[in-house]
């Protein structure tokens, strides 16, 4: 089995060791990963600013990359969701769509590709889950609190694994961070004023660490978290995942 | 009384940092209204079906849609039967025109009208302010909004935005009530004296619709005050005025409609009042506007026809965490929230232009509709036709276009990266200075790393 992993860009260039840690934690399990190196980004930010019409250029170089891959895996469920919504080459659309179909985000491709049952990780803290919004409602990583539906998380599920971790119960278990892409900026008092609640719940619960599936909304959060000179942290899923800690 | 004093600011995040300038009116409105979503959750996960009705509920509206036409024209007819008389009307103005020659027609000066956000879609109330009528609203909130000559910035919960001290304010301007009153129950019966008067004296009366049925040319109005009905049973000549999607098949289809809108709305098991009119009593006169004011125009958008789907239960409304932090009047349209988001652009795609753009996409509206509107694709459609017919900001457009080549450039994309981040430790204050960067008026930069993870890469792991 032979994995391209896609580093989204703002981890490429802000969050160098998720990525590492995603690299590091699909080897221990036995996978054959691949970096392609002239990748950039998924084209999420001009699409959800309106612009899916410039995203062509971004959308040719992603299938070049990642064509003829069995798996294609990406620590992000935001830019997985948007490369398999809307991923377009008017020139390879058969490749596109094969890409669509193959690409995973880390946790599930843990658990539903790699069927991961045990890790060797310990992680001795208490911990707030941040459920970001498009893995969950658009990637179905956990079953969506507004739904009258069985109860399951595939991230929660992979932390059970992780030896004396103390996951902490919030207020409101998936409720939007306000990251939001470009809406950050410019709607820049309603993200923060989310940012705000959200980071609240877990500090209210005694949460040392918030961890969670996107680095997108963890950066907006620990933005908040280091102005109010907090000193709790963020890591990304798997940092706590790899035990390299 | 008017709304027209009100100056509708034209920017949601302008709108939005005005609402929270006041943090702690913020934290209120945002538990209040995350109360009602908890209701609503508890409700609906009371019923096993709660999934199925809502899956129902849409295959029924999706039927009308598609067949419009027809179920229209039955209602006009079995309505027509049952002696009411039926009116149609292209646009706000001409709905304006047909209400005001009924109440000439009659030599009324003064109505009561019981909650209807067509009404509201319309300006009606400000129109007939113009031609000497005093309106007076029923609801309760919908009455506070109207004392402090303000649009109602919720559809199912009007005054959400107002704390009941400033209600207690309006009250004792208003209707004499003692200074510094806030007791609700207090607040509450003194209305409730001033309504009654105003019911009593009142000969007509204009409601909403809230399901109009084609097979009985009956329609259903729900409300949790009763107050449609004592403006109704009280008034010579009774008004309903609907937009022309409220029609669903059958009287049987109510099993389904009235289980998920109160549910869905406040998280009660039923709305307390659900009147039935068939038929004007035999003093009584009766009318039907039926409205189209953009509907056909929605209704031709294959992206966005099944918007017209909504019962405007709220439910989307409550649980949008952009909305409980913004305020309803950000959204400067009769309908806030994401359902006013997806709706008003088709009303005016300049005017509106800011609404799509104010969400974060995070999809909880569509998951909360009883209807199934896929809201949050919406938005995001909206976004793509509003930047492709020139409806954003051409600083916004060339800032995409440079995006848009860098990201399809890697090694322009690593030079952008690797300034950017050189700059960032070169000198982190800057980056942090408020002026310039907007992300960082209230949260710090993320520190950069010496180096991005592809360097690390080659330098680790590439094999040769
Ligand atoms: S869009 Fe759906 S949730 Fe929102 S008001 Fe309409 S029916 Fe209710």
């Amino acid at each position: 089995m032979k994995v391209g992993l896609f580093i989204p860009c703002y981890i490429d260039q802000f969050y160098p060791q998720v990525a590492v840690a995603t690299l590091q934690l699909l080897e221990k399990l036995g996978v054959e990963v691949d970096y392609p190196l002239q990748q950039t980004c998924c084209g999420q930010p001009m699409a959800n600013s309106g612009f899916s019409h410039y995203t062509q250029g971004c959308d040719s170089l992603f299938v070049k990359n990642f064509t003829g891959y069995d798996y294609i895996v990406a620590p992000s469920g935001s830019c997985v969701l948007h490369i398999k919504d809307h991923l377009h080459d008017d020139q390879n659309q058969a490749a596109a769509d094969q890409i669509r179909s193959r690409i995973y985000e880390l946790c599930e491709f843990l658990t539903d590709v790699l069927q991961v049952k045990e890790l060797q990780a310990s992680f001795p803290h208490k911990v707030g889950f941040h459920v970001s919004c498009h893995g969950q409602r658009g990637l179905y990583l956990s079953q969506m609190s507004e739904l009258n539906a069985p109860d399951f998380s595939k991230p929660g599920f992979l932390l059970s694994l992780v030896k004396d971790i103390e996951l902490v119960q919030l207020n409101r278990k998936d409720e939007c961070c306000g990251f939001g892409g470009t809406f950050c900026v410019t709607e820049e008092a309603v993200s923060v004023k989310m940012g705000k609640d959200r980071v609240q719940d877990h500090l209210e619960h005694g949460a040392e660490y918030i961890t969670g599936g996107d680095v997108s909304c963890l950066m907006h959060m620990e933005g908040i978290l280091k102005r109010q000179k907090s000193p709790v942290k963020v890591l990304h899923i798997a940092e706590i995942l790899n035990g390299q800690l | 009384m008017s709304s027209s004093t009100y100056i509708a600011p034209t920017d949601h995040a302008k709108a939005a940092d005005k609402f929270m300038e006041d943090e702690e009116r913020v934290n209120w409105h945002d538990k209040a209204l995350w109360f009602i979503r908890e209701k609503r959750d508890v409700a609906s996960k009371q019923l096993p079906e709660w999934e199925l009705l809502r899956e129902t509920a849409s295959q029924i509206k999706l039927n009308v849609l598609g067949n419009l036409d027809a179920y229209l024209e039955q209602f006009e007819q079995n309505a027509k039967q049952n002696g009411i008389t039926v009116h149609w009307a292209a646009d706000a103005a001409e709905h304006n025109r047909i209400v005001l020659d009924i109440i000439q027609k009659h030599g009324i000066q003064k109505l009561v009208k019981s909650k209807s956000m067509l009404t509201e879609e319309c300006h009606l109330n400000d129109y007939l302010a113009d031609n000497g009528i005093d309106v007076v609203d029923t609801d309760l909130g919908e009455r506070v909004v109207q004392l402090a000559q303000e649009p109602p910035s919720h559809i199912v919960l009007p005054c959400i935005h107002k704390r009941k001290e400033e209600v207690g304010e309006l009250f004792h301007k208003h209707l004499g009530t003692e200074k510094g009153a806030s007791d609700p129950a207090y607040l509450t019966e003194a209305a409730r004296q001033h309504l009654r008067e105003k019911f009593l004296t009142s000969d007509l009366a204009i409601t909403g619709v809230n399901f109009a049925i084609a097979e009985t040319g009956g329609f259903v109005v729900c409300t949790n005050e009763g107050n449609a009905d004592m403006g109704a049973h009280l008034a010579k000549v009774h008004i309903a005025c609907m937009g022309i999607e409220k029609i669903i098949p059958k009287a049987e289809n109510l099993s389904v409609f009235l289980r998920l809108l109160a549910r869905s709305a406040t998280g009660q098991p039923i709305t307390t009042y659900s009147s039935h009119f068939h038929r004007p009593r035999p003093d009584q006169e009766m009318h039907i506007v039926l409205v189209d004011n953009g509907r056909s125009i929605q209704l031709g958008r294959k992206d966005f026809y099944n918007s017209l789907k909504c019962i405007r239960c709220g439910a989307c409304i409550n649980t949008c965490p952009v909305y409980r932090r913004s305020g309803g009047h950000s959204y400067h349209y009769a309908i806030s929230g994401p359902i006013g988001a997806i709706l008003a652009p088709n009303m005016d795609m300049k005017k509106n232009a800011d609404l799509p753009f104010a969400s974060t996409l995070c999809g909880s509206c569509t998951n909360v509709c009883p209807v199934k509107i896929d809201i949050h694709n919406q938005l995001y459609q909206w976004r793509q036709v509003l930047a492709k017919e020139g409806y954003v900001p051409s600083s916004k457009t060339q800032g995409m276009k440079v995006m848009a080549s860098v990201l399809s450039n890697p090694t322009m994309f690593r030079m952008a990266g690797k300034s950017g981040r050189f700059m960032m430790r070169l000198a982190p204050g800057l980056a942090n200075i408020k002026a310039v960067n907007p992300w960082a008026k209230q949260r710090d930069m993320p520190e950069a790393p010496k180096e991005s993870f592809r360097e690390w890469y080659i330098k680790n792991k590439k094999k040769s």
